[in-house]
């Protein structure tokens, strides 16, 4: 049985989300963890759902990292857990140290709440760990800051070590800019730490989990993180 | 208590000189400058709604379904399952002109505020907007700027935008239209309402500072605007989403107990409106201290803090020795709480501040015994519009170009540039996204969905004030029988100009004939709503535009009706009755022929009951693979809507038409009480019967499938346009449009 913790700041509104598909699909218990807590101890796996933490004052996800919880997370991280990050918690992963690079404004100015294509490229993350490099996926985004930007050497070194976990792509699988939702350099919607347990991505697979829901993609991003917390 | 007001100060408040003689007779004396405030917001059209009262009283507000009508801070209906839905429609019209922005968002803050402070989790918002045309760099400023506003609020507030309206005309220009509407779910017995009870209890306000953003909201929106609006851009309060989101969550979170007495949200006029409401509703008064009341600025005085509507703020009547309960939720939500007085057995609204009394004011005076106008109305000289016939009209050559553009009007075109900017997934609950013809949530755990839409049509009320009222409330409840939904229940937002016109009440009193009328035959309540009269800039006054918004429960959220064809193969029918050409006050003729004149198509009342129980049935039966209703664009933009689905599909359609005269009425007529609908082959049949038990004509209108959108007439090929082309017209006109 693996254990997840749903972190939850004040501004957070997609813990319900991911907390309704991490139990959905797993079957596992899920458990909302508010941003004061001092320790993590038990859980295998962390999930930073979407949102606004803090009001993404200062800048989106600036702010967050001072919350008591980032250090038993930031600890998490430390000892090979699972540490995942959705939307708002990708750019809180990134203002806390644990994963590159940074998100600028998308490049259209607005907010982009609609259905994205993603092509899985590499396997060595909890969020793809049981997914075939190639595979395509559609799921909603829903950001206004999603412009993954990182300087020349940084982007180097995580495509040359395969840490680009998803990229946007069309329907032919094709990493077109045309299917890019916010200018993403590389269109690049999802990235992993260097040791391969912390990982996050823009778009929502906690809005893909039901036929209900118009889409069941982002089933497989949870099915692939509770196989992590067991391997 | 400071001296007395003078007439002249009550002049520039915008009272009148009968107005303040009456304020005078119910203290016994003149008022001071911060009495005269407070009636002066109190007494305003915006709070009092005193020249619509009288006639809002006719609108059926009854069912077995009600369980809070109008005068509440929301209405809710029951939906089954031990739950209730708790709705609203609210307009923010004038400060979205003086700045659009903050204007558009501080509607929806105010709506959600009404929501939660019923007890319910807002669920689901929508919006209704009506802009100048977007070849005038202004309006595409103020359109681009709302709608940013909203977005940035809903999203941050986690909730999703899931339907609503945008249209353009030149009467909008200067008074542009923002109507945001919220709905929460809340269980069916534990309603909060605002009503002061137990003398004694203490009075608390908490959430956001007051400061002196927003004063004068009130009578600034109870106004015409002149040439110096601009100037009134203090009056516009700034939202903080993120702390309303922290309130919301704090409120609903000592809602789930039983600390609370009553709760009531600080809008429009503040302090006062929220102490005088909650008091008279309850028969009680209340007495407060504004030292008490925690200030973002220094030396406010007591004029400024009972106007003031910085917003984020909520007013709690607390249960005597549980405000432990409350100091310990709001502490931990870092908000900031403070008792600031207490309910009186007296009637008084009665306010300290530094040690003096600063107001002494009956509550009722300010609430209950607002002036009641019963303003004259006349019918206008223009009455009746001349019908609008094809013969009245040069007929177009090019088919083809004629439906290319008109996919691609600011009237028809996909309002996806909007809605994309909205968050309309957050909650994991949307099962028809906005595009459809009616937003749909889930709640999880049950199989109930609840759907919902908000419809209006300015040009048909201004050509026909009754005929446009009617289909206003018809539309709205076939845009939810077109996702198989039941309505349960209606808000509306009456949009209209200045009411000492005795035409534009003539406009509104015919409207809420017409709104009646559908309404009583449709079987659907009211619950509440809102009036924003005065949308007059420079004496031009506005299309009158009455927005209903209607909610429906459908049974199992996953059986709705789809709203886009998906397979190839799939049979069309138009289900409905013959309409006949129904040219007046359309889409086609503001977009092809640029005029808005005519009248527009007679409400068949008969034939939309009809068609609502048919649809819902059929769709029940799950044999309705698409449907789509007919109103702004006639089949041609039914069918347009159909092609394009939410997941970047898409589909061609072949459709087969008949015609005896001419070809603009059959093709973009705007008769009621019609809907396009597709069906696998093999349910043919089965349709068959469900409209002959029903009463509904069906007619084959063609197949699904397909690279283009193919219209035959009378055999002939007519339109072919392929998909690609007619996606990228349909999809980004209005960006493009937007952009300038």
């Amino acid at each position: 049985m693996a254990r997840f913790a749903v972190l939850v700041f004040p501004g957070t509104n997609c813990e319900g989300d991911v907390l309704h598909a991490i139990e959905a699909v797993t079957g596992q218990p899920a458990e909302l963890v508010w941003h004061k807590e001092g320790s993590l101890d038990g859980f295998d796996a962390a999930v930073v759902p979407g949102g606004f933490a803090h009001g993404d004052y200062l800048r989106a996800g600036g702010l967050a990292r001072f919350s008591p919880v980032m250090e038993p997370l930031i600890r998490m991280a430390e000892s090979g857990r699972a540490v995942v990050g959705i939307c708002n918690g990708f750019q809180i992963l990134q203002e806390a140290g644990l994963l590159p690079g940074a998100m600028l404004r998308n490049e259209s100015l607005s907010y982009v709440c609609r259905d994205v294509r993603l092509r899985v490229e590499a396997d060595s993350s909890p969020l793809t760990c049981g997914l075939e490099p190639g595979t395509t996926l559609r799921m909603p985004v829903g950001h206004a800051e999603g412009n993954f930007r990182a300087d020349d050497d940084v982007l180097e070194a995580l495509e040359a070590d395969e840490r680009v976990i998803f990229r946007y792509c069309d329907d032919g699988g094709e990493a077109s800019e045309a299917a890019n939702p916010n200018g993403s350099r590389n269109n690049i919607a999802g990235v992993r730490n260097a040791r391969g347990n912390v990982a996050a991505l823009m778009p929502h697979p906690d809005r893909a989990y039901e036929e209900a829901l118009g889409g069941v993609d982002g089933r497989r991003l949870f099915e692939s993180l509770h196989r992590f917390t067991e391997s | 208590m400071s001296g007395a007001a003078t007439l002249e100060a009550a002049l520039a408040s915008g009272l009148s000189t009968e107005e303040f003689r009456q304020i005078g007779a119910l203290l016994g004396r003149p008022p001071n400058p911060t009495e005269l405030g407070m009636f002066s917001a109190m007494w305003s059209e915006h709070c009092s709604y005193k020249s619509s009262r009288r006639h809002l009283a006719r609108f059926p507000t009854e069912s077995p379904r009600v369980i809070e009508g109008p005068g509440e801070n929301a209405g809710a209906v029951d939906i089954g399952h031990g739950l209730a839905a708790v709705f609203k429609v609210e307009s923010h019209n004038h400060p979205t002109f003086i700045e659009p922005f903050q204007g558009a968002a501080t509607g929806v803050g105010g709506i959600l505020r009404d929501i939660f402070t019923m007890g319910a989790r807002p669920v689901a918002l929508m919006n209704s907007l009506r802009f100048g045309p977007l070849s005038v760099p202004k309006n595409r400023a103020l359109f681009t700027g709302a709608v940013a506003g909203i977005a940035n609020y809903g999203n941050s507030m986690g909730i999703p935008t899931v339907g609503g309206e945008v249209f353009f005309e030149d009467c909008y220009s200067l008074n542009p239209l923002v109507n945001a509407f919220a709905l929460g779910i809340a269980p069916a017995d534990r309603i909060f309402r605002a009503r002061a009870e137990a003398p004694g209890s203490p009075i608390w306000c908490v959430g956001s500072k007051t400061g002196r953003d927003g004063i004068h909201g009130a009578s600034m929106a109870s106004a015409a605007f002149d040439e110096e609006a601009e100037a009134k851009r203090p009056t516009v309060q700034v939202g903080d989403p993120f702390l309303e989101k922290l309130l919301m969550e704090a409120c609903l979170e000592l809602m789930r107990g039983d600390a609370l007495i009553a709760v009531q949200d600080m809008g429009a006029a503040g302090l006062t409106c929220s102490t005088s409401e909650v008091a008279s509703r309850g028969g009680a008064g209340v007495e407060i201290d504004l030292d008490r009341v925690t200030q973002r600025e220094t030396g406010m005085n007591a004029y400024e803090i009972m106007l003031s509507e910085s917003q984020e703020r909520m007013l709690l009547v607390v249960r005597s020795g549980r405000e432990a309960e409350v100091t310990r939720i709001f502490d931990k939500w870092d908000l900031d709480a403070a008792p600031i007085g207490k309910v009186s057995s007296d009637g008084l609204l009665r306010v300290r501040h530094q040690g003096r009394l600063a107001a002494e004011v009956p509550c009722r005076a300010l609430t209950d015994d607002a002036p009641a106008f019963d303003r004259p109305a006349a019918q206008p000289s223009w009455w009746p519009s001349p019908e609008v016939t094809p013969a009245d009209l040069t007929e177009p050559r090019d088919w083809n170009a004629v439906v290319r553009e008109l996919a691609g009007s600011p009237e028809l075109a996909s309002r996806r540039f909007v809605y994309e900017q909205y968050d309309h997934m957050v909650r994991s609950d949307t099962v028809v996204r906005p595009g459809g013809d009616a937003g749909v949530v889930r709640i999880k755990g049950r199989e109930l969905g609840i759907a919902m839409t908000l419809d209006g049509n300015g040009r048909y009320t201004a050509r026909d004030p009754r005929r446009g009222g009617a289909l206003a409330v018809a539309e709205a409840c076939r845009n939810l029988a077109a996702v198989g939904a039941t309505p349960v229940g209606a808000t509306n937002c009456l949009n209209f100009g200045n009411p000492e016109r005795p035409e534009i009440m003539w406009e509104f009193t015919e409207a809420i004939a017409g709104m009646t009328e559908a309404l009583d035959a449709l079987g659907v309540p009211i619950t509440g709503g809102n009036v924003s009269f005065y949308n007059e800039t420079e004496g031009a006054n506005i299309f009158p535009t009455p927005v209903v918004g209607v909610v429906g429960v459908l049974p199992e959220a996953v059986k709705r009706i789809p709203q886009h064809l998906s397979t190839p193969g799939n049979l069309l029918f138009l289900a409905g009755p013959e309409g006949g050409d129904a040219l007046g006050a359309s889409a086609f003729l503001k977009e092809h022929h640029h005029r808005t004149d005519g009248r527009p198509p007679k409400p068949d009342l008969d034939a939309e009951v009809r068609l609502g129980a048919f649809l819902r049935a059929a769709g029940a039966a799950g044999i309705v693979a698409s449907a789509r209703d007919l109103s702004e664009g006639g089949i041609a933009a039914a069918a347009i809507e159909s092609l394009f689905a939410p997941d970047g599909s898409a589909i061609g359609a072949e459709l087969r038409l008949e015609c005896r005269g001419r070809l603009e009425g059959t093709l973009f007529g705007e008769a009621p009480a019609r809907a396009l609908l597709s069906v696998r082959p093999e349910n043919g049949d089965a349709l068959h019967e469900f409209g002959a038990r029903e009463g509904v004509p069906l007619l084959p209108v063609g197949t699904a499938g397909g690279d283009a959108l193919r219209i035959l007439v009378n055999s002939v090929p007519t339109v072919r346009l392929d998909l690609d082309e007619l996606e990228d017209t349909f999809k980004y006109s209005l960006g493009r449009l937007a952009a300038g």
